[in-house]
């Protein structure tokens, strides 16, 4: 498994800009391997995803997994999940490798599991205990009556001693700790229930509550199972992401370039970093030339160049020439891992946030305590029989527990989330839409967040056509974003490429060839011996001729115009606060139409930013993509990172964007507010029946088929209205 | 009153029969792409249980 293959020389010469091939060559053994299929939807894919991988020799299984997207494939030693990827895009299929390292996922699917077989027993006692009561309450006496609450009893006591572990497991812990959370009260009605009950069945007596306490057993534990699996779904899909970057290099061990995991790479060791991918290390360039793209670190639209000696971090992007780094730091001492510092603090300040359901539980749980207890005072001073005090004080617990209450958050929850998943956005933190929902200030990043970080022509019809046939000659010959956004420009306008010779890339410099006998660059200002403009732009000689320049502006990510229409009309002040320079921010600010921005800011002034907002009691959300932005979304009240940021990134923010539009955007804020809604009505709705049970409990007249009716009927008129979300 | 001696016996028994049956469903994966299983009924080609 651990065994290391040389990759192949066709990797090592892999043309610009296939991140994918520069990654995963490392062969597994004859292990099973994961892939990411992001656009399979129907019964025709799976069978033809499914069809295609047997068909591929080596491989020994395949079965597709709809729900995940996935394909779990088993393949003999040799075979990569990047052949296999490259044979499904060929079907027409997007696939991706994941790293099953990084997936882990079986400790997830056996926590779910083990909840739903609790589930499934709970449900299936309650349903035998409930027919049995309704005899008893259908007017069973005397021995019938006894033997059917013996049964009963039967099913119930080991029924509780397995199903209801969860909730006795949390409350010791926190009876531990010396606190009171929800389980408590949980836990300590249905002990009592269950005893009591035992307790009045030995004495032949009238009322048992075994349907009660399986009832509440069975309806809480379906709270706490729909909040794993929405818990689980947006973990592991979080997982998928930071999956999807395979932590691989090419390292340079004498004269040959092995793919190694990047948590093996130590100091000293020569990386190879081929034109386009990403740099894994930090480190300093031995040799090679290149331009780096820093835009995910600093925000800058501008690649800088780079050569021998310059210093380069990991997670900046290698635009032109391939690079020998040495490694200066890596795994847990590079930049990009010191960052999980500033994401520990900003989850603790997150942590400090209390949900609805938490402020609920902090008011329930003394209460009910108390009431129960007051009720067994009175009523002993008022009878002096213990035995009712105390069967009246059972049922003040049953009756005021928290069936409505463990399902009021869970069921909306469940129901935003899977919504807003639907429409591409990824929910990872537990109380992201109660924040959410409260933000007044939206603050978007520039680069890589409004923009889609790709180039656009800006000044095509300044040069004639003979002149951009020579640029589009020369642009096809290079990998850099800015040429492939002027031949992209060039070719949708009809031109052809003009006859050039003898082409040939100066890495780091820009590419120059001979058109009718005459030398024609076309790259870098100060290459070309042009004076630099103030803004993205490059340039074309022709001969001695004065050089041209052609101008590029960012081009605006899909539906950032609409998000922030749709976010000023709902009455949200929006800020626009980038590291860039201020030419290329006021003309983004100009297009999305917001009017206050900022450019030139570091990471701590955008901080300071959203420090002040919040001083002045703005909730600000924050939106951005960069490392740069990191702090800043994690000091925000609640962020959002689209699926390209860094991995660093995704961790603080709470919401993810899958797709690649920003539409989406405002629709979540909306989802979240009516989701909030949607939690206080339904904790209104449960407070509702509790005022009318409460009393009549306190007075001694609840009997075992009035808690059964209240239980049910709360519980069900909450989930009800979690599902009115749709 | 003494067919209860009976009846509840068998409804017990066959209470468990659906309980063992869902333990199986569960031990066997059945619940791990519901997505999934929804299309491949759809599909003409015969599926084996899931491969562990």
């Amino acid at each position: 498994m651990t065994a290391q293959i040389a990759a192949c020389p066709a990797c090592a010469v892999a043309p610009a800009g296939e991140e994918l091939a520069a990654r995963a060559t490392a062969a597994q053994g004859a292990a099973s391997l994961l892939l990411s299929l992001p656009e399979i939807h129907c019964a025709g894919c799976i069978a033809g995803v499914e069809r295609s991988l047997m068909a591929m020799p080596g491989v020994q299984g395949a079965r597709v997994n709809l729900t995940l997207k996935r394909a779990t494939v088993q393949a003999d030693a040799g075979l990569t999940a990047e052949d296999l990827a490259l044979a499904l895009s060929e079907q027409g299929y997007s696939a991706h490798e994941l790293d099953a390292a990084s997936l882990g996922t079986a400790e997830n699917d056996r926590q779910g599991r083990e909840l739903l077989m609790r589930l499934g027993v709970a449900g299936f006692a309650m349903m035998n205990v409930m027919l049995l009561s309704v005899a008893v309450w259908s007017g069973a006496t005397d021995a019938t009556r006894d033997l059917f609450h013996w049964i009963s009893a039967t099913i119930a006591i080991p029924t509780i001693a397995f199903s209801a572990q969860p909730f006795f497991r949390n409350a010791l812990s926190a009876l531990r700790a010396a606190r009171l959370n929800m389980d408590v009260p949980i836990s300590l009605a249905i002990l009592l229930a269950a005893g009591m009950s035992v307790y009045e069945t030995a004495q032949s007596g009238e009322y048992a509550y075994f349907d009660a306490a399986l009832s509440l057993t069975f309806f809480l534990l379906a709270g706490r199972y729909l909040d794993h699996r929405t818990r689980s779904v947006a973990r592991s899909a979080a997982k998928e992401l930071a999956a999807l970057e395979v932590p691989r290099a090419l390292r340079i061990e004498g004269g040959t370039e092995a793919m190694t995991p990047v948590a093996e790479l130590a100091v000293g060791d020569l990386v190879r970093v081929l034109p386009g991918a990403r740099i894994p290390v930090d480190g300093v360039i031995e040799t090679g030339a290149t331009e780096i793209d820093r835009s995910l670190l600093t925000g800058e639209s501008l690649p800088v160049a780079a050569g021998p000696e310059t210093r380069v971090s990991a997670g900046e992007i290698n635009l032109t020439g391939a690079l020998a780094v040495r490694v200066s730091a890596a795994g847990e001492d590079s930049s990009l891992h010191r960052l999980t510092d500033l994401v520990a603090i900003a989850e603790t300040a997150r942590n400090r946030y209390t949900s609805l359901a938490d402020k609920a539980a902090r008011i329930y749980a003394p209460v009910v305590h108390l009431l129960a207890l007051g009720a067994f005072i009175v009523w002993v001073v008022i009878s002096g029989d213990i035995r009712l005090s105390l069967n009246i004080a059972v049922a003040v617990l049953i009756i005021t527990c928290p069936c409505a209450l463990g399902l009021a958050v869970p069921a909306v929850t469940t129901a935003a989330s899977g919504r807003l998943f639907r429409r591409g956005m990824l929910i990872k933190s537990a109380t992201a839409l109660e924040r959410l929902a409260e933000v007044d200030t939206v603050v978007f990043d520039k680069t890589g967040t409004l923009t889609n970080g790709t180039p656009e022509l800006t000044n095509l019809a300044a040069h004639s056509r003979r002149d951009l046939r020579i640029a589009l000659a020369l642009a096809e010959g290079s990998a850099h974003p800015l040429a492939g956004a002027l031949a992209q420009a060039a070719k949708r306008a009809g031109l052809r490429v003009a006859p050039v010779t003898d082409l040939r890339e100066i890495p780091g410099h820009g590419v120059e060839a001979l058109f009718a006998g005459r030398p024609v660059r076309l790259g870098r200002a100060s290459w070309i011996g042009a004076t630099p403009a103030p803004r993205t732009a490059t340039y074309l000689r022709i001969g001695d001729e004065a050089p041209l320049a052609f101008h590029f502006a960012d081009k605006l990510r899909d539906g950032a115009e609409t998000a922030i229409k749709a976010l000023k009309a709902q009455g949200k002040s929006v800020l626009l606060l980038s590291g860039d320079a201020p030419a290329a921010v006021a003309d983004i600010a100009a297009r999305t139409g917001i009017g206050d921005f900022a450019a030139d800011l570091l990471p701590q002034d955008k901080v300071a930013r959203i420090k002040a907002l919040a001083d002045q009691g703005h909730r600000v959300l924050m939106v951005g993509d960069g490392l740069n932005d990191t702090a800043a979304l994690a000091a925000a009240h609640a962020s959002i990172s689209p699926a390209s940021a860094l991995e660093a990134t995704r961790v603080v923010s709470d919401i993810v964007l899958l797709g690649n539009s920003l539409a989406p955007l405002a629709d979540a804020v909306l989802t979240a507010k009516s989701a909030t809604r949607r939690i206080r009505e339904n904790f209104a709705i449960a407070a509702g029946y509790n005022a009318i049970a409460i009393p009549v409990a306190l007075l001694g007249l609840a009997t075992p088929l009035a808690a059964a009716l209240a239980m049910s009927a709360s519980s069900i008129t909450v989930s009800l209205n979690a599902l009115r979300l749709r | 009153m003494e067919v209860l001696v009976i009846l509840i016996p068998i409804s017990l028994f066959l209470g468990g029969l659906g309980l063992v049956a869902f333990f199986w469903t569960l031990k066997s994966k059945q619940y791990d792409d519901p997505e999934g299983d929804s299309r491949r009924i759809l599909s003409d080609q015969y599926d084996d249980a899931p491969p562990e």
